[in-house]
């Protein structure tokens, strides 16, 4: 389904301060499982989720997404490619201040000029599902934890993606919050999403819902395969 | 349609935008209904005493002639008169009597000319309103002028021009044709000038060239070109405060400049966010684009709305010197509101267009932040 | 040297163009030099990116230059009080060599940013950006128009003297003056008026052909369109004008723009500008389908244009068609 072919990416080329983020990458994702990529801080874990996710170009290399390649789209089909394919849930969910609940789920799909009445019944679906319908119209700023957690995940669901991606979503949460999260993940994979996950919390890595792991080290993947108990 | 949904839905967002940043929109807000205020003002006193003048002239007679002696008009005699009544078309041609007098008691100079209804009336004369506010007390009682030999002519107000024509007959004094000559010692044979009317409009310029022609010491002119000449002068005076405005139109832009540019953290951080979440830069863009429209078309109908007040109903008191001329009797007259579309095209050339481009550069900069800035956070 | 609130926008507005456009020429010289959609260097993303800010001057620019284009002839009709002998801005404009230069400049830089913006449109949306280097070459052939506009314009109003006595329309429009319009004004009223509703049927029977998928390719229409447009510029200063004004010797294009006949003349010049534009537009986008990345997109394009030139012409023929007809003037 995602495909990457001996994807290089640097930073800051032909300068003092040049950086390898990523190089000699071969990865293939396969629709409808659990990935995970591992890898202490500056392994590259960040830089590959933003190309899978397509949000940036590789420097060298190959990215085909559902058997379209993707190297060199302009911004203007890459975004379009990425509102449709995937949803993301950031670190610190990056929910947006001073909006209510459900308009911070709306957000993602304004540009696509959709009826707001139909949005707006969408998003209260979503959380909905989520158990956060009597909140739909609180701020953000006022959100405990775990609320803002789902809020994220809502929003991640709101273009009906087919790849939820996220990078690091339990870094902030306690064990409880943590397993919620995961059951949620699980949930949704049991429908029919491929999720991504990067992550060092040893939670989600011993998930039993994880099937495929892979792990980075300076940019390099240096292990990939089924989930093992470790 | 797609596209209007679109468009509504990223003009919702950024007006919740933009009241989420209330102070800081509203301080740039406040420097741009000012600097437009300061303009209009301007721009609408200007039109309105064109068109003020306009009409005031309306009354005043086509084509005068003077006499010019080493270039300096001076008085011309009654039989010039004659010889332009002989012109094929010319018709009502009368002499006139008006002349200036300087009063030392309050540096005023008021302008004397006799009015053929006051001839049976000789010691009585009708004041404008400006001359009226100059005199002591509410009963006017007698205004001693002082005559050319050095006597003092004792003479009796017996009324007052009404307010409509106070634009140009503040410092009017009308008198009788006897009271005048004797006040300036002027020869019977002799007026200050001869007014003319020519039935063929078409005809005026043929007609002047004729009366110079016949009567070489003499200058004809037009109505037609004292209003040029009323229209270039307001027009220069109008553009020059404009030139000194120029400076905080600068100014202002680059506060406007500095605003886009210098974002806070959390703006940058919101920007981030919807690029990360699928907004691409062209969206960005546009919501940039919307922010300017709310802030720009605020801010000019806020500044109109105060330079129509300021002009229409307090007198453009903060520019009135400059643009009316000095004076030591100022007029007091209520401008007629005239606004239109040039104007108000004119206004956004100077305001919008040049806030637009100054902050083109650093909508773009923030619109293309890299969407997974929030991936490195 | 005449200083008003208008001239000083217009100047202002010209000098602001001028700079913008200058900045997008130099990094349009850097576009044609190192774009490579197939690299992800950091160059290329970084050309990329400044390929938003270029068309986002550039539009911009194009509608404040549409604005300014009206506002200036409005200023010289608003001019002829201050210089004797001037009825309306044709007297005022021609009070020195640079005032007509300034509108034929100013409008043909509306036409030519007005299909620069349209292949900009087209070319974006194809995945590979195929007509980037092309489009910037022809933005380093338009930038000096808009260049040269700011200059013709600063010397027009600069070059303003209240003691020159100027003509009048009624002298300038006439077959006994020389040059172009005396041309245009003495040729005959039935060609002219064939030409006029001829090119104007041919076009609208094109345009539905196409709409309606008879013919394919967009040039016959184009070509119509571009024929017609010119027919009713002619026809309008030889025929049509007359009507407006009730007289049968008064030409001038520009009176028509003044209060006294109701500033009808705005719609005319604005439906004439748009089937300008868009007339040439569609003759470009043609040769564009033959693009693969563009093949989807130039149809839907190019349907959409023509339906813009046919209400253009429309508008400009319901408007004059309207006046011959109801106007109190007969035509011998």
């Amino acid at each position: 389904m995602i495909e990457l072919k001996d994807v290089r990416k640097v930073y800051n080329a032909g300068k003092p301060s040049e950086f390898v983020a990523l190089d000699g990458i071969d990865l293939s994702l396969e629709a409808g499982r659990v990935t995970v990529l591992k890898g202490p801080s500056g392994s590259g874990k960040t830089t590959l989720l933003s190309l899978l996710g397509c949000m940036a170009r590789p420097t060298a290399g190959r990215i085909h997404v559902f058997g379209r390649e993707i190297t060199s789209l302009p911004e203007r089909f890459l975004t379009e490619v990425r509102r449709k394919t995937f949803g993301f849930i950031f670190q610190q969910f990056q929910l947006i201040k001073g909006m209510t609940a459900i308009e911070n789920v709306m957000i993602p799909a304004y540009p696509s000029g959709e009826r707001r009445a139909e949005l707006k019944a969408r998003a209260e679906k979503l959380l909905e599902m989520l158990n956060l319908s009597h909140r739909a119209e609180a701020n953000a700023e006022w959100l405990s934890g775990g609320e803002a957690q789902r809020v994220a995940i809502a929003r991640a669901l709101i273009n009906n993606p087919a790849v939820i991606i996220a990078d690091e979503p339990t870094a902030h949460l306690d064990t409880k919050l943590a397993r919620e999260f995961m059951e949620i993940i699980e949930n949704l994979n049991g429908g029919g999403m491929t999720v991504l996950i990067a992550s060092h919390d040893p939670l989600i890595h011993e998930s039993p819902g994880v099937d495929h792991v892979v792990t980075l080290k300076d940019g390099r993947i240096v292990s990939q395969g089924a989930f093992q108990c470790s | 349609m797609r596209w209007i949904e679109k468009q509504r839905n990223i003009l919702d967002f950024t007006l919740g935008s933009l009241l989420r940043r209330r102070g800081k929109s509203l301080a740039l807000l406040i420097v741009y209904s000012l600097v437009i205020f300061m303009l209009a003002s301007v721009i609408f006193f200007t039109h309105a005493i064109k068109k003020e003048a306009a009409v005031v002239l309306e009354g005043a007679p086509e084509m005068i002639v003077q006499r010019l002696i080493a270039g300096r008009h001076d008085l011309i005699p009654k039989s010039y008169a004659d010889t332009i009544r002989e012109i094929k078309g010319v018709y009502a041609v009368n002499g006139r009597l008006w002349g200036y007098y300087y009063d030392p008691t309050n540096g005023a100079n008021y302008t004397l000319m006799v009015d053929s209804d006051l001839n049976d009336t000789a010691g009585s004369i009708v004041i404008g309103k400006g001359v009226a506010r100059n005199l002591p007390g509410d009963n006017y009682g007698a205004i001693p002028l002082k005559a050319s030999d050095g006597s003092y002519l004792f003479l009796k107000v017996g009324g007052i021009l009404p307010a409509e024509s106070e634009l140009v007959s503040a410092d009017l004094i009308l008198m009788s044709e006897k009271d005048f000559r004797l006040m300036f010692g002027i020869p019977d044979e002799y007026v200050t000038d001869i007014t003319l009317q020519v039935r063929n409009p078409k005809e005026y310029t043929t007609v002047a060239t004729k009366i110079s022609q016949l009567l070489p010491d003499s200058r004809p002119i037009l109505k037609e070109e004292i209003l040029r000449t009323y229209d270039a002068v307001f027009d220069w005076r109008a553009g020059i405060l404009i030139v000194i405005l120029l400076g905080s139109i600068l100014a202002f832009l680059i506060l406007a400049w500095d605003r886009s540019a210098g974002l806070s953290v959390e703006e940058k951080h919101e920007t981030g966010i919807l690029k990360a979440l699928g907004w691409e830069t062209s969206d960005i863009l546009l919501m940039k684009f919307w922010e300017g429209v709310a802030i720009s078309l605020t801010s000019f109908l806020v500044g109109i709305l105060a330079a129509y007040v300021h002009v229409f109903f307090f007198a453009s008191g903060l520019f009135e010197p400059v643009l009316k001329g000095w004076s030591v009797l100022y007029p007091e007259f209520r401008l007629t509101p005239f606004i239109d579309g040039y104007q108000v095209a004119t206004l956004f050339l100077l305001t919008v267009v040049p806030f637009t481009i100054a902050t083109i550069i650093p909508a773009w900069r923030t619109a293309t932040i890299d969407p997974d800035t929030m991936m490195r956070t | 040297m005449l200083v008003n609130p208008p001239i000083l926008a217009l100047l202002i507005f010209s000098a602001l163009a001028s700079a913008m456009l200058l900045y997008s020429c130099v990094y349009g010289i850097r576009i044609i030099k190192g774009w490579d959609i197939k690299s992800g260097s950091e160059y290329q993303l970084s050309l990329e990116r400044r390929t938003y800010l270029i068309s986002t001057i550039i539009n911009y620019v194009f509608v404040f230059q549409l604005l300014s284009f009206f506002v200036f002839i409005y200023t010289a009709d608003q001019l002829h009080t201050v210089f004797a002998g001037a009825m309306c801005a044709a007297g005022t404009l021609n009070l020195n060599e640079w005032g007509y230069r300034t509108v034929l400049l100013k409008f043909l830089t509306c036409v030519f940013s007005g299909v620069w913006l349209l292949i900009n449109y087209v070319d974006n949306r194809g995945y590979d950006y195929p007509l980037i280097k092309k489009k910037y070459g022809l933005l380093l052939l338009i930038a000096p128009f808009a260049l040269i506009e700011g200059v013709v314009q600063g010397l027009y109003f600069f070059g303003l003297e209240p003691d020159v006595i100027t003509s009048c329309c009624g002298t300038l429009f006439t077959s006994e003056n020389e040059g172009i319009t005396a041309g245009i004004v003495s040729l005959p009223r039935l060609l002219v008026q064939g030409a006029f509703f001829g090119t104007l049927a041919l076009t609208v029977l094109l345009g539905i052909a196409h709409l309606r998928r008879r013919i394919l390719r967009g040039y016959p229409f184009a070509l119509s369109s571009i024929a017609a447009s010119a027919a009713s510029a002619v026809a309008f200063m030889s025929v049509i004008c007359l009507f407006f004004y009730e007289s049968p010797l008064h030409h001038c294009p520009f009176c028509v723009l003044q209060k006294g006949y109701g500033y009808i003349g705005y719609p005319i010049y604005f439906s004439f500008l748009a089937a300008a534009v868009s007339g040439p537009a569609i003759a470009v986008l043609d040769p564009l389908n033959r693009i693969e990345s563009l093949k989807t997109v130039v149809p839907s394009v190019r349907k959409r244009l023509i339906w813009l030139t046919l209400g253009a012409h429309s508008l400009f023929a319901g408007i004059t068609i309207y006046e011959m007809i109801f106007s109190k003037f007969q035509l011998q």
